[in-house]
């Protein structure tokens, strides 16, 4: 047990009441940092001392009486490529192990502005590269439930410290499922909005049309509040979207009567662990007793999707990483012999393996002779892959299915096969490509490992994923199981 | 598609990369077999389909053209691995 298990309703009215502090908080989130992260290794840099002094603020604060935000008190990580002014932002990447930003993201001023305190920076595969946290270049992270299994990935210190206990909530990004799928294997909720919704101002790019942030929690109120509270417009941003932000919270009505449900029989079908498929069959069936309707659908393009999405995501990874050349921040080489020779050699030190293989693939997709063959054809496949969830919207408010096709791997297990450990996110893929939102929250296990359910909304339609999330929730147990660290 | 050793030294070029042997052969070997998985999109027709950058309908976005707050020059090189003068420093363009 820790005092984040009150939930979010009952931390706010002890604060009120005077029984709690958020100092008190704040040092339960250290205290837990300090006793399970040397096993789960979520965190790659804890703010102790910036963490006390903010709460010691937002007490002076409770005691005024002035009015409190949304995520008062409530300690939170933020994932490491998301940049923090004064506290050091790596991207788990050796490049930028020194990094100091001298501003901070959008996301993480709002967070602020929120009254939230941000304990310290998570861990992740390298650059948000992968899914397993094994490409972090410090250390990687474990899965709390069993320390063998990988938490998934990229933002794979955002589900563990929240799944351990560490922080009442975190910040994650997602490009091709890198919240949704570390969700799935950590028994917590993770959701990706709408492409656009979310500002990706201070997110250090890996594939800018697809990136965004999204929040990782222990409920579905909790990730509604928290999206409230980091959704909306930003000028320094222009691909986000201008839309009116509404309220989240309140779309929680716990009804889904008539709720239309579309289930695409590829999402189910070979490559998906049987069990795992039986526990997201069952919890369709829940939905179906609460008063929705379900059917099979086909997606006829799921196929394709890996292969777009890599050619895709490289493409734009290799243009995006040109910016780390030594000269402006990160690492820089020791001797280079000349401007070109520095360049070579401090990319070739400061980057790891996975990073330099996505590079190659996007500088290959996109060199002279090839752009047409890969690139474009990916981006056409791209139109295709969109089409297929325009047309099941038409008929279906929500698309359901696995958040990935088995549980949580053995670390060391997939790790000499790029192509292999690929397709764990053949799930989440299509869903990115399409710029849809999405969440993946606890719908089961399979020996003694989560298994996440995967619901599909219309672009900004969030409120109805939330709505159909909490409704689930409210008849379930899954999410209150924690593990045993 | 089959990468060579050769391609793969010319993709690193453009790439500002530097490999050594062994990672040259990795490498060759690795993106062939992900470029023949992507080989799977030929199977799709795509004549006449538009191709999809962005999924938002955004176009160009502007704002007025005001004179912003901007950050002062030492905090820009705050983690410049070397400066001079209020400017980033580099070796030599040329030997």
């Amino acid at each position: 047990m820790t005092l984040f298990d009150l939930g979010l309703r009952e931390i706010q009215s002890r604060l009120q009441a005077g029984e709690l502090s958020v100092t008190e908080l704040v040092k339960e989130s250290l205290h837990k940092v300090g006793e399970r992260d040397e096993k789960v290794k979520a965190f790659l840099t804890v703010d102790e001392a910036g963490a006390l002094a903010a709460a010691a603020k937002l007490d002076e604060k409770l005691a005024s009486g002035a009015e409190r935000g949304l995520l008062f008190g409530l300690p939170a990580g933020v994932k490491d490529n998301i940049v923090t002014e004064g506290l050091r932002t790596t991207c788990a990447s050796q490049f930028l192990r020194n990094f100091d930003p001298v501003y901070d993201a959008t996301v993480v001023k709002k967070l602020r502005d929120a009254d939230s305190v941000t304990i310290g920076k998570l861990n992740m595969d390298e650059f948000a590269m992968g899914g397993s946290n094994e490409n972090s270049s410090f250390y990687p992270v474990r899965n709390p439930w069993n320390l063998d299994r990988v938490p998934g990935g990229s933002s794979g210190g955002s589900a563990a410290s929240v799944a351990a206990g560490e922080v009442y909530f975190s910040l994650g990004s997602d490009t091709g499922g890198s919240i949704r799928q570390p969700a799935s294997y950590c028994g917590v909720v993770g959701l990706k909005p709408t492409y656009g919704l979310v500002s990706r101002f201070g997110l250090v790019a890996f594939a800018s049309s697809l990136d965004q942030i999204g929040p990782v929690t222990r409920t579905v109120e909790d990730a509604a509040y928290v999206l409230q509270a980091i959704a909306g417009h930003d000028d320094r941003d222009s691909t986000s979207a201008n839309v009116q932000v509404p309220d989240y919270v309140s779309a929680l009505t716990g009804d889904v009567k008539g709720l239309r449900i579309a289930v695409p029989k590829e999402y189910i079908g070979e490559g998906v662990d049987p069990k795992v498929k039986e526990s997201v069959m069952a919890a369709i069936r829940q939905l179906e007793a609460l008063g929705a309707t379900w059917e099979e659908v086909s997606m006829p393009h799921t196929e394709y999707a890996l292969a777009a999405y890599y050619l895709l995501s490289s493409s734009e990874a290799s243009s995006n990483l040109a910016r780390f050349d030594g000269v402006r921040y990160g690492v820089r080489a020791d001797n280079p012999d000349n401007l070109l020779d520095l360049y070579l050699k401090s990319r070739s030190e400061g980057f790891g393996d996975e990073v330099k293989r996505r590079i190659m693939l996007g500088t290959y997709a996109l060199s002279s002779g090839y752009y047409d063959a890969y690139y474009l054809k990916a981006q056409k496949v791209r139109t295709l892959i969109k089409q297929d969830f325009d047309n099941v919207f038409e008929k279906f408010d929500v698309i359901v299915g696995p958040t990935a096709p088995t549980t949580a791997f053995a670390i060391g297990s997939q790790s000499d096969d790029p192509l292999t450990m690929y397709l764990n996110d053949i799930l989440t893929i299509p869903v990115s490509l399409a710029g849809v939102p999405a969440i993946s929250i606890p719908c089961g296990f399979v020996d003694e490992m989560p298994v996440g359910l995967q619901i599909i909304g219309k672009p900004f339609d969030e409120q109805t994923v939330l709505r159909v999330s909490h409704a689930f929730e409210q008849h379930t147990d899954h999410h209150t199981r924690r593990p045993q660290i | 598609m089959k990468i060579t050793v050769e391609q793969v030294e010319h993709v690193a070029k453009l790439a500002r990369l530097k490999i050594d042997e062994a990672e040259k052969e990795m490498f060759a070997e690795q993106l062939s077999a992900i470029l023949q998985y992507a080989e799977k999109l030929e199977e799709l027709n795509t004549e006449g389909v538009e191709p999809t950058t962005h999924v938002l309908p955004l176009h160009s976005v502007m704002r007025e053209d005001e004179v912003q707050e901007s950050l002062p020059i030492e905090r820009v090189l705050h983690n410049a691995p070397e400066d001079e003068d209020g400017q980033f420093r580099v070796p030599a363009v040329l030997d």
